[in-house]
C-alpha cells in the first residue's frame, strides 16, 4: 500500500512574546495507508503539534504535508475546512461532544456539511452508533453517558463520514482502564477490519501496544522508530 | 434549515438566561408595538378625509381657538352636508380631578350626527326639554353609579358662570349605549346642552368649539371639506375640516410632539436592549469556545461559524420580538374597544410588523456581530488547548 501521509522537512514555530519558539524541527515522516501509528514522547515534545499538522488543524511554518494525495499545507482556511470534513476524523482526550445535542445528533454533525438528506444522515449516524455499540443510547445526551460511552460517541462522529484517516489525541487519557481497553479495541477494529489509518498520540505505553508502529518525539525531533 | 436544530440547541443551552433575555426582548417589542401604533395614528391622521362620512371643522390655528356661531348656516348650506351639529369642550371636574372624563356641551341635534349613540326616545325628549339636562354613556354611569334623575354638579376649570360660580349643576336625563364594541370607549363621556352652557357662561358667548357634520356621500368628503374651509379662507377664523381620527390626534398633539416622544423612548429602549442582549450573546459564545472549535475541526468554515452565531442572535431577537408584537396587537385591540376613538391608535398591522421585523433582524445582527467575529476568528488549536 502507498503512503497516506508524507511529511517533508516540516518545522513549526509559535510566537511566544517577542520571540518565536520552534516546537518541531525539520520532521520527515511517512505513514502508510492502513497503519495504526502511536506517537509517544514527553510533554512539550511536539506530539500534539505534529498531530494537528497531519489533521489539517494547523499549518507548518515550513516544509510540506501531503495527506491522501493533497498538499494540505497550501490550502486556505475554507478549503482546509472542507478537506478536513471529507478526509479526517478527530478523537480527543475530553471527547468534545456538544452537550446540548443527543448522541445521535452529535454523530450527525459532520454530515450536515454534506448533501445527504435528513433521513440519510440519520441512517448513517445510526450505523456509526451501532458500530461503536451504542445504538441503544442514541437519544441520550453526553451528560447521561459514562466517559467511555462518550468517547465511543466521539469515535462514531469521527467515522460517520467514512474518512480514511483518524487522528486521536490521548483518546484514553481520561478513561479508566476497562473503558480505555474498550476504546483501544474499537480503534484496532476500525484499523484492521475497516482499513482506517490511525495516528494516535498517547503517553500510555499500554495504549501504544494496540498500535502497529510507535514513533517517539523528543524536543521536536523524531528520535526513534519502533514496530509493535 | 438543516442547521436550525443546532442554532436552537445552542440558544437554549442555558434555559433560564435565554428565557429572561427573551422576556426583555418581548417587553421591548411590546412597547414598540404599542408606541408605534400611537405614533402611526398621529402620523397618518389628517392626511385624507376621503371615504369618511363624518367630518369635524375646527380652527385652523388651534383646536383651542373658538369659531363663530355665524358659520352654522353657511356650513349647512354647503352642498353635500347632510347633518350639522356643534359642541364645546367644557373640561369640568366631578368631585375630584382624578375623576377625569370628557364633558362636552352639545347642540340639540348632536345625536342625529352620532346615530350610533343609542338613547331611548323618552330620554331624548327629556334632554330636549330640560335646560340643565345631561346624558352620559353607560360606562360612565356604571363608573359612578349614576342613574336617571341624579343631579351631577360639575366644577368648571375653564368656564365660570356669569354669577362667578364654578359649579354647574346638571340633571341626568338619559344614558346612551353604543352597540359596536370597538366604539364603546365613547360611552365614557358626559354631554349637556350647549344653549344652557352658552347662556350661563361668563365669556365666549356665541362661540363654538367645533362643528361636526355628516356628508351625503363619503366619496365626496374631500370636496365638502375643501368647500367648508373655503368659507373662512383669509378670515381671522380660518377652519380646518378633517376626520375624527385627525381631530383626536390634533387634540392630543396640543400637549406634546408624540412622534418625538415615541422616538426618544424607543431609542432608549432599543439601546438598552442591544447592551443587554449583546452581553448575553458575548457570554454565551465565550462559554462555547471549545464547542465552536469542534465545529471548525469537523469542517465548518470560519464563515459557517460566523453565520451560526449570527443566526442564533437573530433568532433570539425574532422570537422575543414576534411574541412582543403579537401581544401588542392583542392589547391595542383591547384598548381600542375600551377607549373608542378617545385615544388614536393604529391596529398593529402589516406596516408595524414590517418595521418590527426589520428592527429585529437589524438588532439581532448588531448584537451578534462581535461574538460572531470572535467565533469566526478563533484558532482551533488554541481553543482546544484552552488558550
Amino acid at each position: 500500500m502507498g503512503n497516506i501521509v508524507e511529511i517533508r522537512n516540516v518545522s513549526k514555530r509559535y510566537p511566544r512574546g517577542k520571540q518565536k519558539v520552534e516546537v518541531l524541527h525539520h520532521i520527515d515522516l511517512s505513514i502508510e495507508q492502513g497503519d495504526f501509528l502511536a506517537l509517544m514522547g514527553p510533554s512539550g515534545s511536539g506530539k500534539t503539534t505534529l498531530l494537528n499538522l497531519i489533521g489539517g488543524l494547523d499549518t507548518p511554518s515550513e516544509g510540506s504535508i501531503v495527506v491522501d494525495g493533497e498538499r494540505i499545507d497550501r490550502l486556505g482556511e475554507g478549503a482546509l475546512a472542507k478537506w478536513r470534513a471529507n478526509h479526517v476524523g478527530f478523537i480527543f482526550q475530553f471527547y468534545n461532544l456538544l452537550p446540548m445535542l443527543s448522541a445521535q445528533k452529535n454523530v450527525e454533525l459532520p454530515l450536515l456539511l454534506t448533501r445527504l438528506s435528513a433521513a440519510q444522515r440519520k441512517r448513517n449516524a445510526s450505523i456509526a452508533l451501532q458500530l461503536v455499540g451504542l445504538a441503544d443510547r442514541a437519544s441520550h445526551r453526553p451528560t447521561e453517558l459514562s466517559g467511555g460511552q462518550q468517547q465511543r460517541v466521539a469515535i462514531a462522529r469521527a467515522i460517520v463520514s467514512d474518512p480514511k484517516l483518524l487522528v486521536c489525541d490521548e483518546p484514553t487519557g481520561d478513561l479508566d482502564r476497562q473503558s480505555a481497553e474498550d476504546v483501544l479495541g474499537l480503534l484496532q477494529t476500525l484499523n484492521r477490519d475497516h482499513g482506517k489509518t490511525i495516528v494516535m498520540v498517547t503517553h500510555d505505553p499500554k495504549a501504544a501496544e494496540y498500535a502497529r508502529h510507535t514513533l517517539h518525539l523528543d524536543k521536536g525531533t523524531l528520535v526513534e522508530a519502533a514496530t509493535a | 434549515m438543516k442547521y436550525l436544530h443546532l442554532v436552537w440547541a445552542a440558544l437554549f443551552r442555558r434555559k433560564t438566561r435565554t428565557v429572561f433575555t427573551l422576556l426583555s426582548v418581548l417587553a421591548a417589542f411590546l412597547l414598540f408595538g404599542l408606541l408605534d401604533s400611537v405614533r402611526g395614528a398621529f402620523a397618518n391622521a389628517g392626511s385624507s378625509v376621503a371615504g369618511v362620512d363624518r367630518l369635524m371643522t375646527v380652527s385652523k390655528i388651534s383646536f383651542t381657538m373658538q369659531l363663530p356661531q355665524s358659520l352654522l348656516p353657511r356650513i349647512q348650506s354647503v352642498p353635500g352636508v347632510k347633518q350639522l351639529a356643534y359642541a364645546n369642550w367644557f373640561g369640568g371636574i366631578y368631585q375630584d380631578p382624578k375623576n377625569f372624563f370628557p364633558n362636552i356641551a352639545v347642540s340639540p341635534n348632536y345625536f342625529d350626527v352620532y346615530a350610533e349613540y343609542e338613547l331611548p326616545p323618552e330620554q331624548a325628549e327629556a334632554f330636549a326639554r330640560t335646560r340643565t339636562g345631561a346624558v352620559v354613556g353607560q360606562q360612565l354611569a356604571d363608573r359612578f353609579g349614576w342613574k336617571v334623575g341624579d343631579r351631577i354638579p360639575l366644577e368648571a376649570t375653564i368656564f365660570p358662570q356669569k354669577d362667578g360660580s364654578n359649579t354647574w349643576p346638571l340633571d341626568l336625563v338619559g344614558i346612551y349605549r353604543i352597540e359596536n364594541v370597538k366604539e364603546r370607549g365613547n360611552e365614557n363621556q358626559l354631554l349637556f346642552r350647549w344653549d344652557y352652557f352658552d347662556e350661563a357662561r361668563q365669556f365666549g358667548n356665541g362661540e363654538i368649539g367645533w362643528y361636526v357634520l355628516r356628508v351625503d356621500d363619503p366619496a365626496r368628503s374631500d370636496e365638502v371639506a375643501n368647500a367648508i374651509d373655503a368659507i373662512s379662507a383669509n378670515s381671522d377664523h380660518e377652519t380646518k375640516t378633517q376626520s375624527e381620527a385627525a381631530f383626536n390626534a390634533s387634540f392630543v398633539s396640543q400637549f406634546a410632539d408624540v412622534g418625538l416622544i415615541v422616538g426618544a423612548i424607543m431609542a432608549a429602549v432599543f439601546f438598552t436592549l442591544i447592551l443587554l442582549t449583546g452581553n448575553t450573546m458575548a457570554q454565551a459564545v465565550r462559554e462555547r469556545v471549545p464547542e465552536l472549535a469542534i465545529l471548525k475541526t469537523i469542517g465548518f468554515t470560519n464563515r459557517g461559524v460566523l453565520a451560526l452565531v449570527l443566526a442564533e442572535s437573530v433568532l433570539l431577537i425574532v422570537i422575543g420580538g414576534v411574541l412582543g408584537l403579537a401581544l401588542a396587537g392583542l392589547i391595542v385591540g383591547v384598548l381600542q374597544s375600551a377607549l373608542g376613538g378617545a385615544m388614536p391608535m393604529e391596529p398593529v398591522g402589516a406596516s408595524i410588523w414590517l418595521r418590527g421585523i426589520a428592527l429585529m433582524i437589524g438588532i439581532g445582527l448588531v448584537v451578534g456581530a462581535l461574538p460572531a467575529l470572535r467565533g469566526m476568528r478563533l484558532r482551533i488549536v488554541d481553543a482546544l488547548a484552552g488558550r
